[in-house]
C-alpha cells in the first residue's frame, strides 16, 4: 500500500524534517506514528498526502510514485486517501451532510448514491441524527467524528489521521481510536500520527517512532489484532 | 462532560463480532472505486454535467444570498455596457438618416455661355432620358442671379456688373445613386459639348460620412475601454470571492478536488455577473430610447421625416448578451488563473 525508500525532506533554510526513511505499510495494516513535536510526523503525513514532495528518495502509494507526481495527478492520489485532521477542517457554512458528501461530490457520484453513502458513513460514526446541523452546533468530539465520516465516505484504501485525538478527553480519544480499528477490520489501511503513548500502548498495534526525522528501530509488538 | 455520544457508537465493539459472522459491513469494503478517472465515458460525461449543474446552482444561490453586493456589481457592469450600446444605437439611427440623404445628391451642369434656348431644351430631353437620371431642372441665369442676390447679400455689388455673369445651369438628380455611381454619371455628363463644367454636390455628404466614421471609431474606442473596465470589475469581484473562500478551497483540494472543480463555481460567478450585467444594460438602453422617442419624433416631424430611433433588435440583444457572457467568463478566468493555483494546502 505504502512504501518509502530512503525518503528525506529538507526545507529551504536547511532544516531536515525527515532523513533516510524506509517504511513499508502493507494493505490492511494499521500503524501508529509517534514522536515528539517536530520529530517529522506531520511532514511524513504531508508527503503521503502529496501536500509536500520528498527532497530525495522514492515514495510509492498503491504503486504510484509520489516523488514524480504531476500537478494534475495530485487530486486523484488524494482521493485514495481519507485524511483526518486535528482541527477537523470542516466547512462551517455547510451542514454536516454537505461536509461529509464533499468527497463524493468531487468524485462525481450521483445524488442518490451520495445520500446512501453519506448516511452509511454518518451512521457508522453515530451522527445520523445530526446531518442537518452545522459544525458549530456540534461538540468537539462530534466534529471530529464528522471529519472521520468525511474521510471514509468515499471508501479510500488508506486512512491517514494527524493527531485525531489531540483536542479530546481520554474517553473520547479511545472511542475515536476504536473507530479507526473498526475501519481497519473492514479492510482499510490506517496510519495514525499521535503522541498519546498510553493510548497507543493499549491499542497494541505496530508503532513507528520518529525522532528528529529518523525512524527508530521498531519494537516487535503484538500485531495479532491487526 | 456529556458530548452526546449515542448508544449506537458505544455498542459498536459488540456489534462488530456479530457482523463479522453475519455478512459484509455497510461502509468501506473491497477495493475502492475512487475518482472519476475510473468511470466509463458515460459516467464521466454525467459526472461532468452534474458538476456543472451543481456549480451553477451553488453560484446562483451564493449570489442570491448577498443580493446587495451582487446587484451593485451587476449595475456597474450594466452601466459600462449600456454606454457604448446606447451610442451605437444612436449612431445606427444617424446612419439611416444619412442614407436617406444620399438620394439628395445633385449634379450641377454649368453650360457654356451663349448656349441657345433650343439647345438647352434638347439637352434636357436627352439627359432626362438617361436611365440613371431622375429629374432635370433648368435654372436660367436671371433666376440664378435673383436667387444669389437674395441669399448672398451682395445685391448692391451685383448691380455694378454690366451683364449677368452666371451661366445657365441644369440640376440633375441621379436616380437612387450611390456616390460612386453619381461620380460616373458626372464624368459622362461632363463630356457633353454644351457642358462647360459638371459638379457633383457630394462634399457635404462626404463630410457627413467622415464625421460618422469618427463617431463610429469613438464608440469603438469607448466600447473597448469599457469592456476592459468590465473585465477588471469582474476580475476583482472574483478575486475577492476567492480570497473569502480560501479555507474552503484548501479543504476541497485536500479531499481531491481538481483545479477544474475548484475553478468552476468562480467561472460561473463571473459568467452570471456578465450576463446579468448585459441584461441590465439592455434595460437601461431600452429605457433611454423610450425617453428619447418623443423628442426624436418631434424633431423628425420638423424635418418632414418619419424617422424613428430603432432599438437593438433581437440580433443586437443577443450580441450584447454574448458580449456580457464572454467578458464575465474572461474576467473570471483571468482572476481564477492567477489566484486558485496559489492556494494550496500546507
Amino acid at each position: 500500500m505504502l512504501r518509502l525508500e530512503n525518503v528525506g525532506k529538507r526545507y529551504p533554510g536547511g532544516h531536515e524534517a525527515l532523513a533516510g526513511l524506509n517504511l513499508h505499510l502493507a494493505a490492511g495494516e494499521m500503524a501508529f506514528i509517534t514522536g515528539h513535536s517536530g520529530a517529522g510526523k506531520s511532514t511524513l503525513l504531508k508527503l503521503i498526502a502529496a501536500i509536500e514532495r520528498p527532497s530525495y528518495g522514492q515514495a510509492y502509494l498503491n504503486g504510484r510514485n509520489l516523488s514524480r507526481l504531476g500537478r494534475r495527478e495530485i487530486p486523484y492520489v488524494r482521493r485514495q486517501i481519507g485524511i483526518i485532521f486535528q482541527n477537523h477542517n470542516l466547512l462551517d457554512d455547510r451542514t454536516v451532510f454537505d461536509n461529509v458528501s464533499l468527497p463524493l461530490v468531487i468524485a462525481g457520484y450521483e445524488h442518490r448514491e451520495i445520500q446512501r453513502r453519506v448516511r452509511a458513513a454518518l451512521d457508522k460514526v453515530g451522527l445520523l441524527d445530526k446531518e442537518r446541523r452545522y459544525p458549530v452546533m456540534l461538540s468537539g468530539g462530534e466534529q471530529q467524528r464528522v471529519g472521520i465520516a468525511r474521510a471514509v465516505v468515499h471508501r479510500p484504501p488508506l486512512l491517514l489521521a494527524d493527531e485525531p485525538t489531540g483536542n479530546l478527553d481520554p474517553v473520547l480519544s479511545e472511542e475515536i481510536m476504536h473507530l479507526f480499528e473498526e475501519f481497519n477490520q473492514i479492510g482499510l489501511t490506517v496510519l495514525v500520527a499521535s503522541h498519546d503513548l498510553a493510548l497507543i500502548e493499549r491499542m497494541d498495534k505496530r508503532t513507528l517512532c520518529l525522532d528528529q526525522g529518523r525512524l527508530l528501530p521498531e519494537r516487535q509488538q503484538g500485531r495479532t489484532a491487526g | 462532560m456529556n458530548l452526546g455520544i449515542p448508544a449506537s457508537l458505544r455498542s459498536r465493539p459488540r456489534e462488530r463480532g456479530r457482523r463479522s459472522g453475519g455478512g459484509p459491513a455497510p461502509a468501506p469494503r473491497g477495493p475502492a472505486r475512487v475518482g472519476t478517472r475510473r468511470l466509463g465515458l458515460f459516467g464521466r460525461c454525467r459526472a461532468w454535467l452534474v458538476h456543472h449543474l451543481q456549480a451553477m446552482f451553488n453560484t446562483l444561490g451564493r449570489m442570491a444570498r448577498s443580493p446587495v453586493a451582487t446587484l451593485m456589481t451587476v449595475a456597474v457592469i450594466g452601466i459600462a455596457l449600456a454606454l457604448p450600446t446606447g451610442l451605437h444605437v444612436v449612431l445606427q439611427g444617424a446612419r439611416t438618416v444619412g442614407a436617406g440623404w444620399e438620394d439628395a445628391a445633385r449634379i450641377s451642369l454649368f453650360l457654356r455661355k451663349g448656349t441657345e434656348e433650343m439647345e438647352i431644351r434638347r439637352l434636357m430631353r436627352d439627359i432626362g432620358a438617361m436611365d440613371e437620371v431622375a429629374t432635370v431642372i433648368h435654372i436660367a441665369p436671371d433666376v440664378a442671379l435673383e436667387e444669389f442676390r437674395r441669399l448672398s447679400g451682395f445685391g448692391d455689388a451685383l448691380d455694378l456688373l454690366d451683364e449677368n455673369p452666371l451661366p445657365s445651369v441644369l440640376v440633375v438628380s441621379p436616380d437612387g445613386a450611390t456616390p460612386e455611381l453619381a461620380s460616373v454619371l458626372v464624368e459622362r455628363l461632363g463630356r457633353l459639348d454644351a457642358v462647360e463644367r459638371a459638379q457633383l454636390d457630394l462634399e457635404w455628404l462626404k463630410r457627413l460620412h467622415a464625421m460618422m466614421q469618427i463617431g463610429e471609431r469613438a464608440v469603438l474606442v469607448l466600447a473597448v475601454l469599457l469592456a476592459l473596465a468590465v473585465l477588471l470589475i469582474i476580475g476583482n469581484t472574483i478575486r475577492l470571492s476567492i480570497q473569502s473562500r480560501r479555507e474552503e478551497i484548501v479543504v476541497q483540494k485536500l479531499i481531491g478536488a481538481t483545479d477544474a472543480f475548484v475553478r468552476r463555481p468562480f467561472l460561473y460567478n463571473g459568467l452570471f455577473h456578465g450576463v446579468f450585467g448585459a441584461m441590465f444594460a439592455w434595460l437601461l438602453v431600452t429605457l433611454a430610447l423610450l425617453s428619447l422617442a418623443g423628442p426624436v419624433e418631434r424633431l423628425a416631424a420638423l424635418y418632414d421625416s418619419s424617422f424613428v430611433l430603432s432599438h437593438l433588435g433581437p440580433l443586437g440583444a443577443f450580441g450584447l448578451l454574448g458580449a456580457g457572457l464572454l467578458l464575465g467568463l474572461l474576467g473570471a478566468w483571468w482572476a481564477v488563473g492567477r489566484h486558485i493555483r496559489e492556494i494550496e494546502p500546507s
